[in-house]
């Protein structure tokens, strides 16, 4: 890889209780790329993705072994704060889940937990990323109603905006348009387009064809093993393994 | 062939129709309870005003004054009290067996809780005479300079507070544990510490539920009788502090409502009572009930 790598796994393993999730994970993701962590339903690419921000901690069954590097920082054992590790990672889940409060206010929660309060500073910023995820036309008139009111889809692009308002480097998304209509999965990987200039994206999906569409670089699992990672052009046109070859060709499906 | 697809038909239809009965039994009992009481109570209201009864303060049955205010006001007191004692202990004690604690903490603790929630309430009024009520006429009382006997306000809500604990913990549980996961993760990795999230976040979630819980709780502690009884003090006066003895609505019923002698209209008064209890009971029901509709609307 020509740049440096800005997350690198190592020998990360993943128990829950006695079940081994993950198997012996080792994986560099480049910078300001989109890389799509694809495989099957439940070979460990969401528990992959979440051990990412260390979500895994809320679990107390979940014993994870090995070094998590984000910034020359083993984030599995680092002496920073957690909170601000994990505000460098803003994070999309399969389903949007606003927070319970209006939508100005669900894209000013992170800012002001992080202590910035001043009201002008927080309009300007809400107006910014509100318009970045394309949202802000059709909600500037009721940024006071609550954010369940919005649609599906308007509701996954309001949580983009929310976590992208903490200005992280990286977004780590899990599905993020499987509760999607065609229309608004489509918004959401245009925006991916346009965010990886500054943003080191991680997309988790099962399907394939998404995958061909938005990614720069692949990481494919099976059975809570990394079988091949590498550019995507190279993996899609040239699988080495028999298992990819397999999954590309719609075996597993 | 035929004759048996028939047969089965109208068996289907009679079974139909016996559940049918049941459920609209269930549902017009409280109706046909109602209107009881308010028929009962109709000889009183003949002669009196609503307005004079709840808000005149004697009550002498021997010579026809029934006024209501001592017992609602007792049963307000009780009642209010218990809950800002059991409010915070329920609250707090919610978050930590779904938010903090490990799962087996509250694996354990459940069937703590409805151990707690079946002790019957004249044991719990045992408790109160044999613990409370001492505790309260030896040293509470004196340190706020109070020579009392202990059968008080202060000692019912202690024992109210307890006994509707277990009720009001379990609904909370529940509330919590309907929130998502996910929103604990959206809310962390905002950045958002876990008690930023619990605040800001789980209890603002939480809140219809948590509204309900504790309007079920509360029609509960109104409408509870023995262990109040108990400990309470039944003396029909308006209380002027919580170290006074009281005579909550119920108390006052089960009391009287065996020996009323042939005093006329005691029989009236005492079924007002109860219809006052009933409307009040109604009413927290009532709005407890919308909360939770409303919770489940926003989720």
């Amino acid at each position: 890889m020509d740049k440096q790598a800005k997350i690198t796994i190592s020998d990360l393993n993943l128990y829950i209780g006695k079940q081994h999730i993950l198997k012996n994970i080792n994986v560099e993701i480049p910078p300001k790329k989109i890389t799509v962590i694809l495989g099957p339903s439940g070979c460990g690419k969401t528990t992959l993705l979440k051990s990412m921000n260390r979500l895994t901690d809320l679990y107390p069954d979940v014993k994870v072994e090995g070094k998590i590097i984000i910034d020359n920082d083993n984030i599995l054992q680092t002496r920073q704060d957690l909170t601000k590790i994990r505000q460098k990672m803003g994070l999309l889940s399969q389903q949007p889940y606003p927070l319970p409060m209006n939508i100005y206010n669900n894209v000013a929660y992170g800012l002001r937990i992080s202590g910035r309060k001043n009201k002008r500073f927080l309009n300007k910023r809400i107006e910014h990323y509100l318009k970045l995820v394309n949202l802000w036309d059709e909600v500037k008139d009721r940024l006071k109603e609550p954010a369940s009111a919005l649609s599906i889809g308007q509701q996954q692009r309001l949580c983009l905006a929310r976590g992208l308002a903490v200005d992280p480097e990286i977004i780590l998304a899990d599905e993020p348009t499987s509760a999607l209509d065609p229309f608004s999965s489509e918004a959401i990987e245009k925006q991916f387009f346009e965010l990886k200039e500054h943003y080191t994206i991680i997309v988790v999906t099962h399907m394939l064809m998404q995958a061909k569409r938005i990614a720069d670089n692949v990481i494919f699992m099976y059975l809570g093993e990394v079988i091949e990672q590498g550019d995507a052009q190279e993996i899609f046109n040239n699988p080495k393994q028999e298992k990819t070859k397999a999954y590309l060709k719609g075996l597993f499906n | 062939m035929r004759f048996f697809v028939v047969k089965r038909h109208i068996r289907n239809r009679l079974h139909t129709n016996w559940m049918r009965i049941c459920i609209i039994l269930v549902i017009s009992l409280p109706f046909l309870i109602g209107i009881g009481l308010l028929i009962k109570s109709s000889f009183l209201l003949k002669d009196y005003s609503i307005i004079d009864l709840i808000f005149s303060k004697e009550w002498k049955p021997l010579s026809g004054k029934y006024g209501f205010s001592p017992f609602i006001i007792s049963s307000l007191w009780v009642t209010a009290l218990a809950l800002i004692i059991s409010a915070p202990i329920c609250l707090l004690s919610s978050i930590h067996l779904t938010q903090y604690a490990d799962r087996y903490v509250l694996r354990i603790i459940h069937p703590v809780i409805d151990i707690l929630a079946g002790i019957p309430s004249v044991v719990y009024g045992v408790w109160g005479i044999l613990v409370i009520v001492p505790l309260i006429s030896r040293y509470i009382g004196p340190f706020f300079g109070k020579e009392i006997s202990g059968y008080s306000i202060i000692a019912g809500a202690i024992v109210l507070s307890v006994m509707i604990i277990p009720f009001i913990l379990n609904i909370l549980i529940e509330v919590f544990k309907t929130i998502p996961h996910e929103l604990t993760e959206a809310s962390l990795s905002l950045g958002a510490s876990k008690w930023q999230t619990t605040k800001f976040v789980l209890v603002r979630k939480a809140f219809p539920g948590i509204v309900s819980a504790f309007g079920l709780g509360l029609s509960r502690a109104f409408g509870e009788t023995m262990a109040v009884l108990m400990v309470v003090g039944n003396v029909a006066k308006i209380p002027e502090g919580i170290f006074q003895p009281g005579y909550p609505l119920p108390a006052l019923i089960a009391n009287n409502y065996g020996e009323m002698l042939s005093i006329p209209l005691y029989d009236s008064a005492l079924m007002l009572a109860a219809l006052v209890l009933f409307v009040v009971v109604l009413f927290f029901n009532l709005v407890s009930r919308l909360a939770i509709i409303s919770l489940e609307k926003n989720k």
